[in-house]
């Protein structure tokens, strides 16, 4: 019986393209449908009651919820397809669940800044988050990507970062290739594997989303 | 198989408490040491320098934070009863219910016993939403891991033998037998397990703790 596979998403999201990063680095043939998140679909309710939110995959109608559970899953399930994402060892497979929740809180707790307008609350996020791409920088260190020589778990949560940089860049007017040049490079490294660019969102697609939403927010 | 320590608190998280349950459930020696968390010990702030908190399991001399990381750890490096579901997706239905118990259910129970006014109507709002969840999920269940405890049993700790005792100490009632019948049948289950109970901390001493509060 063939596999059935969709994956409820949202274009721009970030965790939702940690879904379609996995599932193309995989292999994997599946239904891509986009959710209007102002009118979701009765899938995502049902599959996903508790959240009501993307990604969702379903396999075989069976539903899988939330992004790191979704690329553990698929991870798992296509387990003879390379690249193997998690670490088989199992404390370094705990330091990149470790590392990928952490920095998920982190840039979830600091992020929203460029909702903010120009003040003090923003130069406060803007901050916060500056903090964080300094801490991931310097995980990264000399290695070719997180998961040290291969493209792993700890990248494809990671990477899904990279094409919301243009707009942080844009918000704060500041460069990540100029004061983070080991993440930059690492983003152009990720952006070679074909399955990886072909699966992130287009950088100019994701700004114009959020200056749109942000123009909405203020009522224009 | 190397040398396994436990940085503990006092005794009364239940995060620790996660822990030692998975350690016991493999069969697992290690060595239990207490952290003061007013005076933090220099192995914590070794093992654990990005959040200083406990529970830290070190295992050959190498440190491993948060208490379900943790315990997918110990699954995966110990032989003995399974923690996880072997199958993929089990594994996934696990690994989102532990998330939920503690990103929506463990906040807001807490939050609901130990705020007033405006903040405590609108967190025991949001207990009774996330504990039907959990209600629906056991029903039909002697455990949420079927037949033998798993992963979400081990993080619902907190609702099933915690929860019950703050509601007592500050009298609010969350987790009734009347509202949720499964639910309170399974903490009935879990705790009063001859395993488990052997492991959950000593009642009068959480009552004290938190009549201390």
């Amino acid at each position: 019986m063939a596999d059935k596979v969709i994956l409820l998403d949202f274009y721009p999201s970030m965790f939702g393209m940690r879904a379609r990063v996995a599932l193309a680095v995989k292999g994997v043939d599946y239904e891509h449908r986009e959710e209007d998140l102002q009118n979701k679909s009765q899938l995502l309710l049902e599959s996903n009651p508790v959240y009501k939110e993307i990604p969702v995959l379903v396999h075989n109608n069976n539903p899988v919820c939330g992004s790191f559970i979704i690329v553990q899953y698929i991870d798992e399930v296509w387990k003879d397809q390379s690249p193997t994402l998690l670490p088989c060892d199992p404390y370094q497979r705990a330091q990149a669940r470790f590392l990928a929740d952490y920095i998920d809180k982190k840039v979830m707790e600091t992020g929203n800044w460029i909702w903010s307008e120009e003040g003090q609350e923003k130069e406060a996020g803007k901050k916060g988050f500056v903090e964080i791409l300094k801490q991931m920088e310097s995980e990264l260190g000399d290695k070719p990507f997180f998961g040290g020589n291969a493209f792993g778990f700890l990248d494809v949560a990671l990477v899904t970062y990279s094409p919301w940089f243009q707009t942080y860049e844009t918000c704060g007017s500041f460069s990540i290739e100029q004061n983070y040049p080991k993440l930059s490079s690492w983003v152009k490294r990720c952006l070679e594997i074909e399955s990886v660019s072909k699966s992130l969102a287009d950088p100019d697609n994701v700004y114009n989303f959020y200056s749109t939403l942000k123009k909405k927010k203020r009522g224009l | 198989m190397g040398e396994v320590k436990l940085l503990g608190g006092l005794g009364f998280s239940p995060y620790v408490n996660r822990v030692e349950m998975a350690l016991k459930l493999k069969g697992v020696e290690y060595e239990a040491i207490a952290e003061d968390l007013k005076n933090k010990s220099p192995l914590l702030l070794q093992y654990n320098p990005v959040h200083k908190k406990v529970p830290v399991l070190i295992h050959d001399g190498k440190g491993i934070a948060e208490s379900l990381i943790i315990v997918e750890y110990i699954d995966q490096v110990w032989e003995g009863p399974s923690i996880l579901p072997k199958d993929p997706y089990q594994r996934a239905m696990a690994r989102f219910w532990a998330k939920f118990i503690d990103e929506k259910c463990i906040s807001a129970t807490w939050k609901a016993c130990w705020s007033t006014g405006e903040e405590q109507a609108k967190s025991k709002d949001e207990s009774v939403e996330a504990l039907k969840f959990l209600e629906d999920e056991i029903k039909g269940k002697k455990f949420f891991g079927g037949d033998n405890i798993g992963l979400v049993d081990i993080a619902a700790n907190f609702i099933g033998y915690w929860l019950p005792i703050i509601s007592e100490v500050k009298g609010v009632q969350l987790l009734t037998e009347e509202d949720f019948p499964n639910l309170w049948r399974w903490a009935n289950e879990y705790c009063s397990d001859n395993f488990v109970k052997e492991i959950l901390p000593n009642k009068e001493a959480l009552v004290a703790r938190f009549k201390s509060r």
